[in-house]
């Protein structure tokens, strides 16, 4: 047994952390600490100093114009990009369509598609959740119906995460109504200027605006947007959903929020006392803490059998339901111990009217914001019937 | 043993129900608390003509209840609409200003003509006010004021804010007229404040009201308990409207017995949520007072996170919006626990504390 990284695995993360210290703007590293929505030119700026190192597309190989990086290495990239609040960057593009395209695309949309997405020309968008379609991801309806050269798209998607930033969204359309559910879905690749194509903002629980609704209604697709076959779609759907839950534990976040908590303890004083040396606040941390390292060595187990070529959806649903729950253990931790001063919204003072950093004082938007991991990405009762699925098979 | 409301209170609870059922949009609420003044100045007076505030004071003192029991009746209704308006702060300040005379003031606040806010904690004292700093200076017959207040509930707009401040004597109670504040909306809506005072000028209610801001505290809390009971109790309605509503996989999600099982989780937690928030108001004026006070708004903060994070989830996506009344509870639930000491520092007191136990 060695649970100690390679020479060359050391190495690469020594380059990580110097690429990181010396390039990282420190705008940017502020507002992902701050618990901040990014501006759209704050990703895309970050996103042009990383595709100078060719680090943008993490997953894809290197005939596609990625890095080729193996599992581990991309392990180590996004847990020392969250150890020194480099923003993760939208999945959409990179780690969704790219590894769609790559396995499904033509040599055409190959060509096209992925060195717009490297170098932030498009911004892509994911069409898949529908008001009546969410964890039944498969009993969707928005209809593509063909005519001519085009299909015709009716319907509406939701949870459109970044929709705002974007110029395109791929989604899951239904193409055939006479089979079952999941050989009646395809997936197509839509301009979000095509007319009859209408995005709307939804706000969420913490008054920010990061998802958002889209309405088509009798909008002309071009029936080349197509990717793969017609009612290829699932599989297509499937193959990316485990590229969804890639990094899905979260380890870098939840270690990168721990170091926060134990920061903020050191400074926050309640009733004469440093949350430092409450003994329940320690205690919890320190259970957190234990909880996060088992967690790691279980990423790394999983990461190991990846590499060997044995990890499957239960490996991945597992490290969602734990990751999840210690990074909301976490936000939780860290709004309570501010106790009093969470409650204001930081939003209508002034730095120096507030009595705490304003990373701090952003804390229980920040906590109720990530009551969405355990709700998107396939929600975590999903993740226990995967789990359950395959314990109790026949 | 009786557990039912007596007849007057029964009224009031039915009269502030029907009133805020039929007065209290949320959209509108969602406007007016997230905006200063932080509430609706009609609400308040159509609250406070209803007799809401007159309910805090006893009859011999100018109002029309004054027990804890009053108390907790008005918050469950208070928090079964999730109504904004400055409840909390009111029901403080105006038990003080009962407490050392303020005939005139009582009658003003009872009637909705004038506002009164508590400001007692400070950035480093959250749960126990004997941490406090603020120092009261007294120049003849004039009193001024230095230190930094903070969670001044309800004080935005408000005429009148009672202080807590060090005095040779103890710890003091001191009237500033529209104090210039620093203002804010809370993460859940309604108003906030810190006060900044350097050598602010004010009236001196009491040298030495150390015990009557216990009291008043544990009031506080239990009417915060009784909120808290009040929105549990309607957002497990929604959450299982919802999910009786929702179609995935061809059939209810209501009828998935993984998600029934959490929701009788949820129920138990609010029946252990009101039995201990009725042994809160059972104990008010009893040697067990701050023990019982402190049981319940642990439990309440333990009980309110799990009901808030559990219906969010049980939603899953629209619970995350803006848009949707239950995300708006399950915020006010959590932040709850925020006000007026947490679970942690409830938890402290209670181990501190002796029982007092009846000779056997």
């Amino acid at each position: 047994m060695n649970l100690e990284f390679s020479d060359d695995e050391r190495a690469f993360r020594d380059e990580v952390r110097s690429f990181l210290n010396d390039r990282l703007p420190d705008d940017v590293a502020r507002a992902v600490a701050e618990g901040r929505e990014l501006e759209k030119e704050q990703i895309l700026r970050w996103q042009a100093i990383l595709n100078e190192k060719g680090w943008v597309a993490t997953t894809w190989p290197k005939e596609n114009g990625g890095p080729g990086w193996t599992a581990v290495e991309r392990h180590i990239f996004s847990e020392e990009c969250a150890l020194n609040n480099a923003p993760r960057m939208p999945p959409f593009g990179l780690n969704m369509l790219g590894p769609v395209l790559i396995k499904f695309g033509s040599e055409q949309q190959k060509a096209e598609i992925l060195p717009r997405i490297i170098d932030g020309t498009d911004w892509w968008c994911q069409g898949y959740s529908e008001p009546g379609a969410g964890s039944d991801l498969a009993s969707l309806k928005t209809r593509a119906v063909r005519d001519g050269d085009d299909y015709i798209v009716n319907g509406q998607k939701t949870w459109t995460t970044l929709g705002q930033h974007a110029n395109k969204i791929f989604c899951l359309v239904r193409t055939d109504n006479e089979v079952k559910p999941q050989a009646g879905i395809s997936f197509l690749l839509v301009d979000l200027d095509t007319p009859g194509v209408e995005m709307r903002p939804i706000r969420l629980i913490d008054g920010g605006y990061e998802v958002n609704e889209v309405f088509f209604t009798d909008a002309r697709v071009p029936v080349a947007n197509l990717v793969g076959e017609e009612n290829q779609g699932w599989t297509i759907a499937k193959y990316l959903l485990t590229h969804e839950r890639t990094n899905i534990a979260g380890i870098g976040f939840a270690t990168k929020d721990l170091e926060r908590f134990h920061e903020l303890a050191a400074e926050v004083t309640r009733d004469s006392q440093r949350i430092a040396d409450n003994p329940i606040y320690a205690a919890r941390a320190a259970e957190i803490e234990a909880d996060l390292e088992a967690l790691r060595i279980t990423n790394l187990r999983m990461l190991a059998k990846t590499r060997d070529g044995a990890a499957g959806g239960v490996e991945s649903s597992l490290l969602k339901l734990k990751g999840t729950q210690i990074r909301q253990s976490l936000q939780d931790l860290y709004r309570s111990a501010l106790g009093p001063q969470a409650a204001p919204n930081a939003d209508d003072l002034s730095d120096n009217e507030l009595t705490v950093p304003v990373d701090a004082a952003r804390a229980a938007p920040v906590y109720f914001n990530h009551r969405k991991l355990s709700i998107f990405g396939g929600a975590n009762e999903i993740q226990r019937n995967i789990v359950a699925k395959e314990l109790f098979r026949g | 043993m009786d557990f039912n409301l007596s007849e007057d209170h029964q009224m009031l609870s039915d009269t502030l129900r029907r009133f805020l059922a039929d007065n209290y949009e949320i959209e509108a609420r969602n406007e007016q608390a997230y905006a200063a003044p932080y509430h609706s100045a009609d609400t308040w007076e159509a609250l406070a003509g209803l007799g809401t505030v007159g309910a805090f004071i006893s009859e011999e003192r100018g109002g029309f209840g004054g027990s804890a029991e009053d108390v907790a009746v008005v918050f469950e209704e208070i928090g079964r609409a999730l109504c904004a308006e400055p409840m909390l702060g009111t029901l403080m300040g105006l038990r003080l200003l009962a407490d050392f005379g303020c005939e005139e003031l009582v009658e003003a606040v009872i009637g909705g003509e004038a506002r009164c806010a508590l400001a007692i904690y400070e950035p480093q004292a959250a749960c126990d006010f004997s941490h406090i700093k603020a120092e009261a200076r007294q120049e003849g017959d004039r009193w001024f004021l230095t230190g930094r207040k903070s969670a001044i509930y309800g004080a935005p707009g408000a005429d009148y804010v009672l202080v807590a401040a060090r005095t040779g004597q103890g710890i003091g109670i001191f009237l500033a007229e529209k104090p210039e504040l620093i203002e804010a909306a809370m993460i859940d809506g309604g108003g906030i404040a810190d006060l900044v005072m350097d050598g602010l000028q004010v009236k001196c209610l009491s040298p030495d009201a150390t015990r009557q801001i216990e009291d008043v505290l544990d009031l506080g809390r239990i009417a915060l308990c009784a909120e808290a009971v009040g929105a549990m109790t309607h957002l497990i309605e929604l959450t299982v409207d919802y999910m009786k509503q929702r179609k995935q996989f061809g059939r209810e999600i209501a009828s998935f017995q993984a998600l029934q099982h959490r929701v009788v989780d949820m129920l138990v937690e609010l029946e252990q949520a009101r039995s201990i928030t009725i042994a809160a108001v059972a104990a008010y004026g009893s040697p067990d007072q701050s023990r019982v006070v402190s049981m319940a708004k642990n439990l309440i903060g333990r009980a309110g996170r799990h009901i808030a994070e559990e219906a969010i989830q049980l939603h899953g996506g629209i619970g995350m919006t803006w848009e949707y009344p239950g995300a708006h509870y399950a915020k006010r639930l959590v932040m709850i626990d925020h006000q007026l000491g947490d679970r942690t520092d409830h938890a402290l007191r209670i181990a501190s504390s002796a029982p007092t136990r009846e000779a056997a």
